[in-house]
């Protein structure tokens, strides 16, 4: 039954209906089961996490108080500084790669070409594939004996004499890792910045190209201002996205070889749970929290920006 | 073997593209736009080919690339799928995960319906508050919240059951939903709301009656969304479950399938495939409406 076949029909009001009609209690009852989740399954374990911190708890036991300990040991730690170093490498590496090549997908796709809707689609496949699941797929792709890019390189193109090792040496393990994570997130930067093309007014192209703007201008002058906003969006997300990844690193190299490829988020799963030093584990998980929170006023400044440029009316 | 070939071409050859004004239009776009799609195409999709083929191959053509070609197979066999189905918990996984998703994101869109209603229609004092706090409960991200949530779970005596996921999932799922639906709901007019009131509707008749038969769109997208990311969660799943049978897929793959140091590729490329594929069709049925809440989200 849709809004415009339906007939109202009074139904006398009884106390019930009229309790529900009292609008603090409605909103009260609408607001309960979401609230209600995230303050049990979200705030509370992020203070609890921030508490965890500054114990020494382990499994089954609830710590004690230790005060700047475990942050103080943290610091002396060449696997935790070394894998901060890292999610930064990573985050900063995989995010400028998947930007670039993100921007020209959307830019291409942004053109008249046909099965346009069916290209889309296809396009968005890494991001649905559980990332575990492709990660499995990569870490078949670098295997030491059957990597097929190295049957690429070696056998059919003659590039190379050796197979690569790609995940046996800290470096090759990293940029594998970095080009695992653009894989799957190409697709995401790409789709976003395509609406955030879409919007702009063919007009306005019209018009720079009747004042003789090359196509290096228009791009320059009209498509980079107008997209600023929807891309510091994206941007955010996918900072913040990459900064906390797990699932890459986890199913790839589990931070191997010698620790090299730990990020934050892998260190602190595997200090705290396996290794069952909860205070440690989520001392390395409140660490990560500055710098989300950068990232966090980052998008905040961008939406702000984005009101001023729309003026003060457009809410 | 083309891929890699296809790529050289397409990057070396597009920027000087721009600047050949006197080719033909068409083999300027040929060049411009339709390379390098196929070679974004090729290596976004080669992955998956990879997946599949593998999948299929008998182990003797898998270890073996110098007398057969690694990209097709000779013999295609399905040992590997009869394995994983029938040796293994697979099916238990699968039912596992495919439960654990529809009652999260069930309860997800109930929740969010809700909150979203109450943000955007009830409108109180301080509803703009509200909706900001649970946008930024989206930017928390599961990494850092799995250590002390483990401990929640634990007190409630829900660790290794099915609902320390379904419980824990809405925490990333509400957030997206519900600002998903302020955002749909912003786009029905409010003057059919008022009309109803007129008539004598209670606010719940309106939002059951009225609202929600004009954010079915809204409800579509919010509803795949919330149901690929909850297909897609992995670390509560390998932190909150351990015992093997209640394993979702992604964990019980990594966690089950790999032991010892002699990987069975075949097998675990089968894994991965058939996990793939319910999420890929469920999606494939929605790609519109995915696509509109994935851009909508990053507009709102």
């Amino acid at each position: 039954m849709d809004a415009s076949t339906w007939v109202p029909t009074r139904t006398p009001p009884n106390l019930l209906a009229r309790l529900f009609d009292y609008k603090p209690f409605l909103i009260c009852v609408c607001l309960a089961p979401a609230l209600g989740l995230l303050l049990v399954f979200l705030t509370y374990p992020l203070g609890l996490g921030i508490w965890l911190a500054f114990t020494d708890a382990e499994i089954g036991r609830s710590g004690s108080w230790v005060g700047l300990e475990n942050f103080d040991s943290l610091m002396e730690d060449r696997v935790f500084l070394n894998a901060v170093w890292f999610t930064v490498f990573y985050t900063a590496a995989a995010t400028v790669v998947k930007f670039a090549l993100g921007l020209w997908l959307a830019l291409l796709l942004n053109h008249h070409i046909p099965f346009k809707s069916i290209i889309r689609a296809i396009i968005l496949m890494p991001f649905i594939v559980p990332t575990v699941l492709s990660a499995i797929a990569f870490w078949w792709i670098y295997d030491p004996q059957f990597s097929i890019l190295s049957y690429v390189l070696v056998d059919v193109l003659h590039w190379r004499d050796t197979y690569i090792d790609f995940l046996g040496t800290p470096w090759a393990a990293r940029w594998s890792l970095i080009a695992a994570n653009i894989w799957r997130g190409i697709p995401f930067v790409a789709i976003t910045l395509l609406a955030g093309l879409q919007t702009i007014s063919p007009a306005l192209y019209e018009a720079a190209l009747l004042d003789g703007a090359s196509p290096w201008q228009r791009f320059r002058f009209v498509t980079t201002p107008l997209l600023m906003p929807i891309l510091a969006v994206v941007l955010t997300f996918s900072v913040l996205f990459t900064f906390t990844d797990f699932q890459l690193v986890y199913a790839i190299t589990r931070g191997g070889p010698i620790n090299s490829t730990h990020l934050m988020a892998t260190l602190a799963f595997q200090r705290g749970i396996p290794g069952s030093q909860l205070g440690e584990g989520a001392a390395i998980a409140v660490a990560m929290i500055p710098f989300l929170v950068l990232a966090t006023l980052l998008s905040y400044f961008a939406l702000a920006r984005r009101k001023w440029q729309q003026g003060p009316e457009n809410e | 073997m083309s891929d890699t070939t296809a790529t050289t071409i397409g990057a070396t050859t597009e920027p000087e593209g721009p600047q050949l004004l006197s080719w033909d239009s068409r083999a300027r776009r040929v060049v411009t736009i339709y390379v390098p799609l196929a070679c974004f195409l090729v290596i976004l999709l080669f992955p998956f080919y990879w997946m599949g083929i593998t999948t299929f191959k008998p182990n003797s053509e898998l270890l073996n690339y110098k007398d057969n070609n690694p990209f097709w197979i000779s013999s295609p066999t399905l040992d590997n799928i009869r394995k994983l189905l029938f040796e293994t918990d697979y099916p238990r996984w699968l039912t596992t995960t495919m439960a654990v998703a529809f009652a999260s994101t069930a309860l997800s869109l109930v929740s969010s319906v809700l909150a979203a209603y109450a943000i955007q229609r009830l409108r109180f004092r301080g509803s703009n508050y509200v909706g900001l706090a649970i946008y930024i409960a989206y930017l928390v991200p599961p990494s850092i919240l799995f250590i002390p949530l483990a401990q929640v779970v634990f007190q409630l005596g829900l660790f290794d059951t099915p609902f320390a996921l379904i419980l824990t999932y809405p925490t990333f799922l509400i957030p997206f939903c519900t600002w998903l639906l302020i955002g749909y709901f912003k786009s029905i007019p409010y003057e059919l709301e008022e009309c109803a009131l007129i008539d004598g509707a209670s606010r719940l008749q309106i939002l059951r009656r009225i609202t929600l038969p004009l954010a079915v769109p809204g409800l579509i997208s919010a509803g795949i969304f919330a149901f690929t990311l909850s297909w897609n969660e992995f670390i509560y799943a390998l932190a909150f479950i351990s015992s093997t049978e209640k394993k979702t897929v992604p964990v019980a793959i990594l966690t089950e399938l790999v032991q010892g140091d002699v990987y069975h590729w075949g097998s675990l490329m089968a894994g991965a495939l058939l996990g793939s594929l319910p999420v890929a069709i469920f999606y494939s049925f929605f790609v519109e409406y995915y696509v509109s809440s994935l851009t909508g989200a990053v507009k709102e």
